[in-house]
């Protein structure tokens, strides 16, 4: 893009080499924050909106044209609120869990091409980093509830461990199906494998299950519902976070918001061709390569609030039967399927 | 600049070993080890060996650590601390921690190091090629006996998590 690159000339021009690039690193960070937090606050503002045409409500529309500015003025409240903790609690751990939460999620939120040139970190084992940044998250869940010094949040916690650690297995796997036809770990180079087709077109039967199963899985590792047994309010108070207050609370919140969209944004790259607009109709204007990105991560981030809006919560043995006993098998034969499938040469391709 | 990173990488991890060690309560120590298994992984980013940085932070931090805080949350209550060590068994480690250091800084020292030209980023195919290579240089043997080392370890865990209930279907068969 051409104001970066003025930004990037600008910078190097002000300044010696290394002062220039750790101020191009911070201003980066800075951007990408902001990212992080408009994203979150619309996307709650989305879920309620969405939440609340399921059920024939009118949900928040006050606030600013169509309730735009609701979520801003609840997290200035938030701000505003004290920060409690209950006696007894690790004090260090409970100050720490939240950031190990928000920290992942910023992370992982760096690696995704939103545009050919507006991907800040591409990293040559781009879907090996994200799932392995998102099995460190889970740290931040299990100590979050065991130094509350609380039962519930204890409980939620250790739910939480086992749900994200069997469903890790699933969303793995359905990646490396996919993996197996692009031949590269790298986002961008999965990008650019589909610019003759989308996986999911090009892949047909395995691509779909796979996709399938990842959407399953996805749910299930950001713990919504119908498989939010970590908070299941009307069993454990609001789960690992009962403790948390004002700012706490909501790096929480926000981060559960964003790794919901991480979810879709992975779903989309690996799937539906990223920026790559359909049948190729806008290629010759790049910057609507994010306009693409957005609106296809946003449509799976609305099949996930579907999800969560129509289906009751599972009980804690039928999610682990579901994983282990049906997802998993299914996975294994899927990978199987579509080696099969690359070796013989049968992918479509246009 | 690397230097600095370097340094200060190493800073962390020394910084954090010591207090993994010291602290009384077991979850700080997990999780001073988890900082300590981190700033091993950035070493890695650090010599451009991306997919071994990625591994320590999936087995490692994101694996192991987690199953150690799991056992801890199972044992361990938030009140609890852990109980200092006798002064014998305390002399006893330090000696044999410093035979330890003394053995591994004798090696380290005496061997010659070469400086590397060519930085390379090795590459997932390169590694998948090596694992399932079975001329010189290949490792698709050792592979191999790992993948039946787990598969072992898997029915074990099955046959004792459910021993009794195998057994008692077996009689009304």
């Amino acid at each position: 893009m051409n104001i970066t690159k003025n930004i990037h000339e600008w910078l190097f021009s002000l300044m010696p080499e290394t002062t220039a690039s750790i101020v191009e690193m911070v201003l980066i960070a800075v951007i990408y924050l902001a990212i992080f937090a408009v994203a979150g606050l619309y996307l709650v503002l989305l879920e309620r909106r969405v939440a609340a045409w399921f059920q024939l409500r009118l949900g928040p529309n006050r606030v600013g044209y169509q309730g735009l500015l609701q979520t801003m003025a609840d997290a200035l409240k938030l701000v505003s609120k004290e920060l409690t903790v209950t006696i007894k609690a690790d004090k260090f751990l409970y100050n720490l869990a939240p950031y190990f939460v928000i920290v992942t999620a910023l992370m992982a939120l760096s690696l995704f091409p939103f545009s050919k040139e507006f991907q800040a970190f591409d990293i040559n084992i781009g879907i090996f980093f994200l799932t392995a940044i998102s099995s460190i998250g889970v740290i931040g869940i299990l100590l979050a509830g065991w130094s509350s010094n609380n039962k519930f949040s204890l409980i939620g916690a250790m739910r939480s461990g086992v749900q994200t650690i069997s469903y890790e297995l699933s969303v793995g796997l359905s990646l490396l199906t996919m993996v197996v036809m692009t031949g590269s770990l790298q986002l961008s180079q999965i990008v650019e494998v589909q610019k003759s087709g989308w996986l999911i077109v090009q892949g047909h039967i395995p691509a779909i299950i796979a996709f399938c199963i990842y959407m399953v899985a996805g749910t299930a590792e950001t713990n919504r519902a119908p498989f939010d047994l970590v908070e299941a309010e009307s069993e454990l108070g609001a789960g690992f976070h009962t403790e948390y207050s004002g700012m706490k609370f909501a790096y929480f919140f926000l981060a559960e918001f964003i790794n919901m969209f991480i979810i879709a944004a992975i779903a989309t790259t690996i799937f539906f061709g990223a920026y790559l607009s359909p049948f190729g109709i806008t290629e010759s204007i790049p910057l609507l390569g994010v306009f693409w990105f957005l609106a296809k991560t946003l449509a799976l981030v609305f099949l996930m609030m579907w999800f969560r809006w129509t289906f009751p919560r599972l009980r804690i043995d039928q999610l682990l039967v579901l994983e282990w006993k049906y997802l998993l098998p299914l996975n294994l034969m899927n990978l199987i399927l579509m080696a099969l499938m690359v070796l013989l040469g049968l992918t479509i391709k246009f | 600049m690397e230097k600095i990173i370097f340094y200060i990488l190493a800073l962390i991890m020394i910084v954090f070993a010591i207090a993994s060690v010291t602290s009384r309560q077991m979850l700080r120590s997990v999780i001073y080890l988890l900082f300590v298994l981190i700033g091993i992984a950035g070493l890695y980013f650090l010599i451009d060996y991306n997919f071994l940085a990625a591994v320590q932070l999936t087995v490692y931090a994101g694996g192991i650590i987690v199953l150690v805080i799991f056992s801890v949350l199972l044992v361990h209550h938030i009140e609890m601390e852990l109980e200092m060590a006798k002064l014998s068994t305390k002399l006893l480690t330090g000696l044999v921690c410093l035979i330890g250091l003394g053995i591994f800084l004798f090696t380290i020292y005496s061997h010659n190091f070469k400086v590397v030209e060519n930085s390379k980023t090795t590459s997932v195919e390169d590694i998948g090629r090596g694992l399932l290579n079975y001329d010189a240089g290949g490792f698709i043997l050792p592979f191999e006996v790992i993948s039946i080392l787990l598969l072992a370890a898997m029915i074990g865990a099955i046959i004792i998590g459910k021993g009794e209930k195998l057994t008692k279907n077996d009689d009304t068969l």
